[in-house]
């Protein structure tokens, strides 16, 4: 190893750090649950609604998510690797559950709501 | 193309198919698409350094093709190709510059990597909230990379004089 390569590597560390501090400090609350598939906004949700939906492709894929006391999760997809269900729960505005191979994802949005919600506050 | 030269392609395409295999069985604890261990990449390194820059590229695409044609979904491959050629050029890149040594020409391979397929998929689905996961794949690209490129070091050593027999 060259001393260049620490450099390197504590730079990047730098580079990691302020972007979870970035993502950490900016984050806040959504109100509002986007359903995209294929490029295509498929449906919304309040995020304060409990409720399930399936997602029903053509090509015969299916996604199934819930919305819960302010948080979303995939619970079920025919994907393979199923990655989107580990995610698990998300509840903050931007964040997102994306399935790859089945081009859906589900996106949280601050919304009207979520606006209007702050201007009270 | 020498025999020699044919025999080594085909021990390392064997390699690397063989290490991309062996990490499709190894589950990762991280819910995150793309956070991989990067074996085959070991590969990548070592032939960069070995035999040469061109034929590093060749082997990381036959190694890409196969692959996805046979363990994974073809459709995926387009994230494994991103990857796969953007990590090559920077590597590439970095290793003519000699700014940094294998470890840190390695990790700069990982990352891009990384990169390259967050790319690909916030265009596959259009989604830009995608870029949210690029700080967890930079730490998988850092730890994997420093790792890959430690190794790498070692195996180049141990295979020193049968590279330099080769040339």
């Amino acid at each position: 190893m060259k001393k260049n390569d620490i450099f390197l590597i504590c730079g990047i560390i730098f580079i990691i750090a302020c972007s979870f501090l970035l993502v950490f400090a900016f984050r806040s609350e959504g109100s509002r649950v986007l359903v995209v598939v294929d490029k295509e906004v498929y449906k919304e949700f309040d995020l304060n609604e409990n409720t399930t939906y399936e997602i029903r492709q053509e090509n015969g894929e299916r996604n199934v998510i819930e919305i819960k006391d302010g948080y979303v999760r995939m619970t079920e997809a025919s994907c393979p690797d199923k990655l989107c269900v580990k995610q698990g729960w998300i509840r903050y505005n931007y964040e997102s559950i994306t399935c790859l191979p089945n081009k859906v994802y589900v996106r949280i949005s601050g919304g009207e709501e979520g606006e209007l919600d702050a201007v009270a506050e | 193309m020498k025999p020699k030269r044919i025999a080594l392609y085909g021990l390392f395409i064997a390699l690397a198919f063989i290490f991309s295999y062996i990490e499709s069985l190894i589950p990762i604890p991280f819910p995150v698409p793309g956070v991989k261990l990067g074996l085959a990449n070991l590969v990548v390194v070592v032939a960069m350094y070995g035999m040469g820059v061109k034929e590093a590229f060749v082997l990381s695409i036959v190694r890409i093709l196969l692959v996805g044609f046979t363990f994974r979904d073809p459709s995926t491959m387009i994230f494994s190709l991103a990857g796969g050629l953007l990590s090559w050029l920077m590597m590439a890149v970095f290793k003519k510059l000699k700014l940094f040594s294998m470890v840190g020409v390695s990790i700069i391979g990982g990352i891009s990597h990384n990169i390259g397929q967050i790319i690909v998929a916030i265009l596959y689905v259009n989604n830009t909230s995608i870029i949210y996961y690029l700080p967890f794949l930079m730490v998988s690209g850092l730890v994997s990379g420093t790792l890959i490129g430690l190794l790498a070091g070692l195996v180049l050593k141990r295979l020193q004089k049968f590279f330099l027999y080769e040339k």
